[in-house]
């Protein structure tokens, strides 16, 4: 396998990858899947229903302290990336999975990748998931990105998943959708920035089915410019359980947010709660950050960055 | 050192009106010394010290250090030639570490000990702070010695301190006095410090009595205490709800 400059930086913004990866791999370009590998733990095997593009994922139970890394890269302008992957997260097991899609469009059409990311994480295993989009390129054309992500989490199980869009997406619109069994536990944190004209929708449904289930949502962002944000969470809570859910905004120029969490409790024995904040930068901040020899504009990032970090 | 020339300020009140907090102020601050600024709460204290930072704009007359008029000079380019300042109340950030700010105070200049130093000096566990976030899970005495912290981490040579002992606990406090008096000296630094606090006023070279945007009276401790004792006093049981049978008063 060959990677341009140009595979090479997306793969690195969206994975932290510079090499090929230790453990197993599957790297996806245009389209298509250009390196692969399966360890002895971890096998990735591409499905073979052709209306269903994309690639199974099977760790074996007990696994531990393995990682998978899937990103997705588009560099064609005019390209329409339609891909179906699926986890299966054995019994027991502990694994790191990094997905992401990075999109660099010099022409002046859209490029678009639409990832759906089905995940069962089976009973007692515990699984970090990291997904970080980036957009770049020259073109007029749009970077689209719509990732949508359905997760099971059986008894006992946890899945920690962060989910990052800091650059260059033109128009996103995610879809998370999770269910929790018993003892099962989900902690999620989005981070967003958007700026220029971009457009991003973000919608959550959690269901909290088991008893002794648990989620914690955190979503962070930051609107610039004319960009829109539309933030929908549902908590549903139907048995001895606990959510919360948490958006937190950083307004800017002429940006506009909607953050909408919502709770829907349906046993008596549900604990749910939320917060939502949308709030400029404070001028106290700057001021505090540049009287320790910032300038304005090393302030905001500062801000921004901690914020987002 | 630091010369402030006939400086005005006025500033809205909020209800379409305005008032003046300085009036004709003239002062010359001279390297190396300590001076602590008090008096009564709305006599223009805060407002002097952000006069001097560069986060008021003076309404009239000139700034000048070092010779040189920073007047029209912006807030970042008075801490770049050496001024800096502590916020009564120092704001959050979320996300940003107590890691980051120290490293930004000290133009990234720290290394791993001198973190540590700079936290146990101000009588915070680096191993328990140095990482923690600088939001609202910081009380308000943390978040206060994390602002001295900042400060001391910075190469300046003009430090102003308002208030640094207000919402810091008893049990802390004299440690922390002591610090920034400590840190003076070693320094030879000019140190300019807001307070009510006796034992800065006992050690400044010289007390400036700030009432009605005007240096009421200037000297040692002994010439100015007894002027404002009262009125501190008063103004400490009105605050803590005035029980006659209180304790004295820390300060």
């Amino acid at each position: 396998m060959t990677l341009t400059a140009i595979d090479k930086q997306l793969l690195a913004s969206v994975a932290d990858l510079h090499e090929i990866p230790i453990g197993a791999y599957n790297i996806r370009k245009d389209g298509e899947g250009v390196a692969r590998q399966s360890t002895a733990n971890i096998q990735i095997l591409p499905k073979t229903d052709p209306n269903q593009p994309g690639i199974d994922i099977i760790v074996k139970p007990g696994t531990k302290n393995e990682s998978v890394h899937i990103p997705v890269i588009i560099t064609r302008t005019g390209m329409h990336d339609l891909v179906y992957n699926t986890f299966d997260i054995g019994e027991n097991a502990d694994v790191l999975v990094v997905a992401g899609c990075g999109i660099h469009n010099a022409g002046c059409d859209s490029s678009q990748h639409d990832g759906i990311h089905e995940i069962l994480v089976r009973r007692g295993a515990r699984l970090r998931y990291v997904e970080k989009h980036y957009g770049e390129g020259p073109g007029e054309g749009q970077r689209i990105l719509n990732p949508q992500t359905i997760l099971k989490i059986e008894e006992g199980a946890v899945a920690e998943l962060e989910l990052v869009q800091i650059k260059g997406v033109d128009s996103t619109r995610r879809i998370t959708r999770a269910e929790i069994h018993d003892r099962g536990s989900l902690r999620m944190v989005e981070k967003l920035l958007t700026h220029g004209q971009q457009t991003a929708e973000s919608v959550m449904e959690i269901f909290l089915i088991g008893k002794g289930a648990n989620a914690q949502i955190i979503a962070r962002s930051v609107a610039q410019d004319n960009s829109r944000q539309d933030f929908r969470a549902s908590l549903i809570g139907q048995n001895y359980c606990r959510g919360h859910v948490e958006c937190d905004s950083i307004i800017m120029d002429q940006a506009k947010i909607a953050a909408s969490p919502q709770l829907r409790a349906e046993h008596i024995e549900a604990e749910l709660t939320h917060e939502a904040a949308i709030g400029k930068i404070a001028g106290d901040q700057l001021i505090k950050l540049m009287t320790l020899g910032l300038t304005e504009k090393e302030a905001i990032d500062t801000i921004l960055n901690g914020f987002l970090s | 050192m630091l010369e402030l020339r006939s400086v005005s300020l006025t500033l809205g009140n909020g209800n379409g009106g305005s008032k003046e907090v300085l009036s004709q102020i003239d002062l010359t601050l001279e390297e190396g010394k300590f001076y602590a600024v008090t008096g009564p709460n709305g006599g223009g204290k805060t407002s002097l010290a952000k006069v001097i930072m560069g986060i008021y704009q003076p309404t009239a007359g000139r700034i000048y250090y070092k010779g040189e008029d920073i007047t029209d000079l912006s807030i970042t380019e008075r801490s770049r030639r050496g001024i800096t300042y502590a916020f009564q109340q120092p704001p959050r950030f979320k996300g940003v570490r107590v890691r980051d700010l120290l490293s930004i105070a000290a133009n990234n200049s720290l290394n791993e000990k001198d973190y540590h130093c700079l936290l146990h000096d101000v009588g915070l566990c680096p191993e328990d702070y140095l990482n923690r976030e600088i939001d609202s899970s910081l009380s308000g005495g943390e978040m206060k010695r994390i602002e001295i912290a900042s400060l001391l981490a910075r190469p300046a040579e003009v430090f102003i301190f308002d208030e640094p002992e207000a919402g810091v606990d008893l049990w802390t406090l004299r440690q922390l006095v002591m610090m920034i008096i400590e840190r003076h000296h070693q320094r030879h630094i000019t140190t300019v410090t807001i307070t009510h606090n006796e034992r800065f006023l006992s050690v400044a070279d010289e007390v400036l009595l700030l009432a009605e945007g005007q240096i009421k009276e200037r000297g040692k401790r002994d010439k100015v205490w007894p002027l404002i004792k009262d009125d501190i006093a008063c103004q400490w049981r009105q605050r803590c709800g005035g029980e006659a049978s209180d304790p004295d008063c820390y300060r």
